[in-house]
């Protein structure tokens, strides 16, 4: 057991928090808005190699565990990166994994290794040929399904536009009737639920980077602003709720990078605790941009201000997948049993 | 990151399991409803089989078992409802006599505790200081080779049944009062000790103790004269570190999976099929997962030699505010049914819902307040303002 970052792990956050420093200020996160992507941003990502990092070295990617693509996710969720990275990565790697068992598709493996096709999956199957809302639906090439029994996949030129929404995500709908099946058969739900649970750990982690900087927002500013005479950050009421906050992190923390590393490594439980995670984390994300948010006073409902910025994120982030709700009832179907009703 | 325990402690976890299989019985377990917290039998037990040393780093001089070994071990006696009260007291005390005491002291008091044959229990609280445990009144006054104890200490749980007390005196008024504390171990046994019991409205007895011209000898002071504080502090380190509760919500959970799959509702529902307990249960068993996740962390950092300090706070904290919660989600789910205590041969699982309830807002007290704990988080780990 190792629950510190190794010294490779380090290394890729040293790069990549050097790479999101430079290239994504907050002014970047402002321009990409409302549409929520940048093509110049993501240009730049896929020359660093991570959309195609933890892809198979077979077909030229970087055969990292997702706890290394983690790293860089994190920093993702920090830095509110306007690129769709986990949907890029998570459709990616069930592609290129369908194409390993027999399933299609060999020959766009190069623009997903390279970026130069951004994918994603739809989380609602579509309906009449068509998918609502999908994620990063505004902006990606290639989208894969479940529809069936048959995971599908489409590809197809974005609209380039979204509707406008709280978290200023590239969601769009997609025309998918003229989708293929990728892998058909009852292992079809067997790899959709492994791509979802890497969605949701992946989406989890990103929750951790985005309440860390939440909360050294926060102190920040806690620490500079003065009302009766003294900093807001020295007022106990002030402290117990960034302390709670900061606990809740680093629980969500642990909890995702064990999570991941269930995934990584075959664990049984590691659906279980995946689902867990994004639960959890979404809600530390929740709860740290409300009180960095409430500290800031008058000016954190500000649109000058950061902080806003990343509330409407911590809100919108998870939602894609749909109602946490269903969520907590899908893991409770799992633990006792589905439901018996008359 | 590697969340993958080592083969010695997986090893470990079963033959605690065995353990616990062969040797916790149900009267053991009930036992407690007297108020103490503590089996004899069981704890001479683990002792013989060198736990409690194994959670007594080696550099020490303990047997220094792997912290994930023992993080393991605390994990299953909780799991398991194992009354491990003494265990704790045990460990810290001794770790605090190994950082800090003299020879006469490792050679007659350690032994002792670690073979089970001895218990001791904390002096710190006093009636008029609590969270400010440094505003320590009791006073020592050096008389020759002996010092003279006169004062008052509170939740000197174990007391009565315990041989040793570790007491934080004030043998310095007249400097700031960090500077002026001093330990010593007393025997219970010493004239002019007397012990109060203090019932609570958890299933636990506390005493009150009291100390009148109560005379030992100086071979009794643990730490320097006046160096107190850094006695408290070796204390609070490994209290708030493995050998503190992490995992009291599992049984309250599983009762409730329980009782909810049992019982229907009047329209004929089976509790367990309502989304609201469902949600709830899920909910409890996220925290149980967030508490194990910093229950390893804490103990892998010592498993490196690395020291962790803030983690023990947030791991407290979070601990016990959410066992709080669960408690009173699941407390409310049994309705009028979960008020019976186990006083009742029908209260359902003897009760056992309705005793942690009772028990949990102490553990968000002892040990460091959660208030406590977050001003150390803001103050520690965040960098705010001192406010004290």
């Amino acid at each position: 057991m190792r629950t510190r970052p190794t010294q490779d792990e380090e290394a890729i956050r040293e790069v990549f928090a050097g790479f999101f420093t430079n290239e994504c200020p907050t002014s970047v996160v402002r321009a990409a808005e409302p549409l929520g992507h940048d093509h110049e941003l993501w240009a730049k990502l896929c020359a660093t190699g991570a959309p195609g990092m933890a892809l198979p070295g077979s077909v030229g990617g970087g055969d990292a565990p997702l706890r290394d693509l983690a790293i860089v996710v994190e920093l993702w969720g920090r830095h509110l990166a306007p690129v769709p990275l986990i949907e890029h990565c998570v459709a990616s790697r069930l592609i290129v994994g369908a194409a390993e068992t027999g399933g299609g598709a060999t020959d766009i493996n190069d623009r997903l290794v390279s970026g130069g096709a951004v994918a994603t999956l739809s989380f609602r199957s579509p309906e009449s040929g068509r998918a609502r809302l999908v994620p990063a639906g505004a902006v990606a090439d290639v989208i894969v399904a479940h529809h069936g029994d048959a995971i599908v996949m489409i590809d197809s030129d974005p609209p380039g536009k979204a509707p406008r929404n709280t978290a200023d995500l590239p969601l769009a709908d997609r025309d998918l009737s003229g989708a293929t099946p990728l892998l058909t058969g009852p292992e079809s739900a067997v790899v959709w639920q492994r791509a979802l649970d890497e969605w949701r750990a992946l989406m989890a982690i990103a929750h951790v980077g985005l309440s860390k900087q939440a909360i050294d927002i926060a102190v920040a500013y806690v620490t500079e602003r003065m009302q009766f005479g003294v900093p807001v950050g020295s007022f106990q009421a002030v402290q117990h709720g960034l302390a709670d906050a900061t606990t809740n992190l680093a629980g969500a923390d642990l909890l995702a990078n064990r999570a991941l590393w269930a995934l990584d490594t075959g664990q049984p439980d590691a659906s279980r605790l995946a689902g867990m995670a994004l639960l959890f984390s979404t809600e530390a994300a929740r709860f740290a941009t409300d009180r960095a948010l409430q500290y800031h006073g008058g000016y954190g409902f500000a649109e000058e201000y950061n902080i806003q910025l990343f509330h409407r994120r911590a809100t919108g982030w998870a939602l894609q997948l749909g109602d946490p709700s269903l969520e907590y009832a899908r893991l409770a179907d799992r633990e006792f049993g589905p439901r018996r009703v008359a | 990151m590697d969340f993958s325990f080592p083969p010695e402690a997986i090893a470990f976890r079963a033959e605690v399991r065995r353990f616990l299989k062969d040797n916790l019985t149900e009267e053991m377990i009930a036992a407690t409803h007297d108020g103490t917290i503590h089996s004899p039998a069981l704890h001479k037990a683990m002792a013989e089989r060198g736990w409690l040393s194994g959670a007594v780093p080696k550099e020490l001089g303990g047997g220094g078992r792997d912290p994930l070994e023992s993080v393991v071990l605390i994990e299953e006696l909780q799991l398991a409802r194992a009354p491990i009260d003494a265990m704790g007291v045990a460990i810290v005390m001794v770790s605090m006599i190994l950082e800090h005491g003299n020879q006469f002291l490792r050679d007659t008091v350690v032994p002792r505790l670690l073979s089970g044959d001895a218990l001791g229990c904390f002096g710190y609280s006093e009636p008029e200081s609590g969270s400010d445990v440094a505003a320590a009144k009791t006073r020592a006054v050096r008389d020759g080779d002996e010092w003279v104890i006169n004062g008052s200490k509170m939740w000197t749980t174990m007391a009565h049944v315990a041989d040793y007390v570790i007491l934080l005196t004030r043998t310095d008024p007249e400097v700031t009062k960090h500077k002026g504390l001093t330990f010593f171990l007393v025997p219970l046994d010493t004239p002019g000790i007397e012990i109060q019991p203090v019932p609570t409205m958890g299933t636990e007895r506390s005493n009150a103790t009291f100390y009148d011209d109560v005379r030992i000898s100086d071979d009794w002071r643990v730490g320097d004269v006046n160096g107190g504080w850094a006695v408290m502090k070796t204390a609070l380190k490994y209290e708030r570190g493995i050998a503190g509760g992490q995992f009291p919500s599992p049984p309250v959970i599983d009762a409730a999976v329980d009782w909810a799959s049992s019982n229907t509702r009047p329209d004929g529902t089976r509790v367990i099929d309502d989304p609201a307990v469902r949600e709830k249960l899920i909910r409890a068993m996220i925290d149980v997962e967030v508490c194990r996740g910093f229950a390893y962390h804490t103990a892998s950092l010592a498993s490196e030699g690395v020291m962790f300090g803030v983690e023990g706070s947030m791991t407290k904290l979070f601990a016990s505010e959410t066992y709080k919660k669960h408690c009173r989600w699941f407390h409310d789910m049994l309705g009028v049914e979960g008020l019976l205590t186990h006083h009742e041969p029908d209260a359902h699982m003897g009760g056992l819902i309705e005793e942690n309830l009772r028990h949990s807002p102490v553990t968000a007290i002892y040990g460091g307040t959660s208030e406590i704990n977050r001003n150390m988080i803001a103050e520690g780990h965040l960098g705010l303002p001192r406010t004290r």
